[in-house]
């Protein structure tokens, strides 16, 4: 695979930064960088990482003052572009501040700090971040939040359906929906959506702590190879 | 100068399970009588300017593009002048 540059921002308070550079670097063999929140610019990055953690402490809301660092308005210009971001977690509630994404992820539904694998299905599987899954495949990823869940109006919700915005729900083991399978309390079990144009992409789950070998769970590493591969595609 | 209050409250659609939490501690105290307990945020700060409109028109400004998400949340506030 060729090269792509993974630009990964690191916000006072990421703490998934190093993790999302390591699959991006070490495992995929990728050219993945650091970029500090205080640069003006992601310079010649090709994707953008908006990494989980806790930007500026959550002060005020989660990821509400993060959305106004200095390197934020060149990732808004990027991804007004056309370029490839995505959002894990924190990153994921950065993107709706700053109004990349629509809704907003509320405080767990049972106030819990919620930290363990779970179950996602791709809804989604024609997207460049999903399309080394299959449609309806269960992936296991874990997440660890505590305001993971999603809320929207009536009218934006029944549109990101009818769009086929929603790319991951939380499901059981065999892919069903069920209550106990959302962990917190997410409208119509929401784990992760992108926007209309479909290259920006937000999810609670982490796959970067699914994608190495060694931990014996790799589903995370489907989602960054197909971010690399629809990069390559596109450039060829 | 002028001073500003900031009221941030979860909109009424909006489960707050935060405040559900600290109504059953309320009736644990006692207290069975309350019901719909509700949090919100408080925000207040000092504003450098001789004109009232302004320091309203900040505040408004403030609170809607950052102390307020309202996909979520609404907000009341007040700017009275400081009497030094």
């Amino acid at each position: 695979m060729a090269n792509v540059k993974i630009g990964i921002v690191v916000f006072p308070g990421s703490n998934c930064d190093h993790d999302a550079h390591y699959v991006a670097g070490t495992i995929l063999n990728q050219d993945a960088r650091l970029i500090w929140h205080k640069e003006s610019s992601i310079g010649d990055a090709d994707v953008v990482v908006l990494p989980g953690g806790f930007s500026y402490g959550d002060y005020l809301r989660c990821g509400a003052i993060a959305r106004f660092s200095p390197v934020m308005k060149d990732v808004v210009r990027f991804a007004n572009n056309g370029g490839l971001v995505i959002g894990i977690c924190n990153g994921f509630q950065v993107l709706t501040e700053a109004g990349l994404l629509p809704g907003v992820l509320l405080r767990n539904k049972s106030l819990q700090f919620i930290c363990k694998y779970l179950h996602l299905r791709v809804e989604n599987a024609q997207t460049r971040f999903t399309s080394q899954c299959a449609a309806g495949e269960v992936l296991e990823i874990p997440i660890a939040h505590g305001e993971g869940n999603y809320f929207t109006d009536p009218d934006t919700l029944n549109r990101i359906e009818d769009r086929q915005q929603v790319v991951f729900r939380y499901c059981d083991r065999s892919g069903q929906l069920t209550e106990e399978a959302n962990p917190n309390g997410s409208l119509n079990s929401i784990a992760g959506i992108m926007n209309e144009q479909g290259n920006v992409l937000g999810m609670m789950p982490h796959p970067e702590r699914a994608s190495d070998p060694v931990l014996k769970h790799t589903d995370g590493g489907k989602i960054f190879k197909s971010i690399i591969q629809n990069f390559v595609y596109q450039q060829a | 100068m002028f001073h500003s209050k900031v009221f941030v409250t979860l909109k009424k659609s909006i489960l707050d399970p935060q405040g559900k939490a600290v109504e059953q501690g309320i009736h644990s105290l006692g207290f069975e009588a309350v019901a719909n307990v509700r949090i919100g945020k408080y925000i207040e700060m000092d504003i450098d300017t001789e004109i009232k409109a302004d320091a309203e028109r900040m505040t408004k400004e403030i609170s809607e593009k950052l102390l307020a998400n309202l996909v979520m949340e609404s907000f009341s506030c007040s700017t009275e002048p400081v009497i030094e």
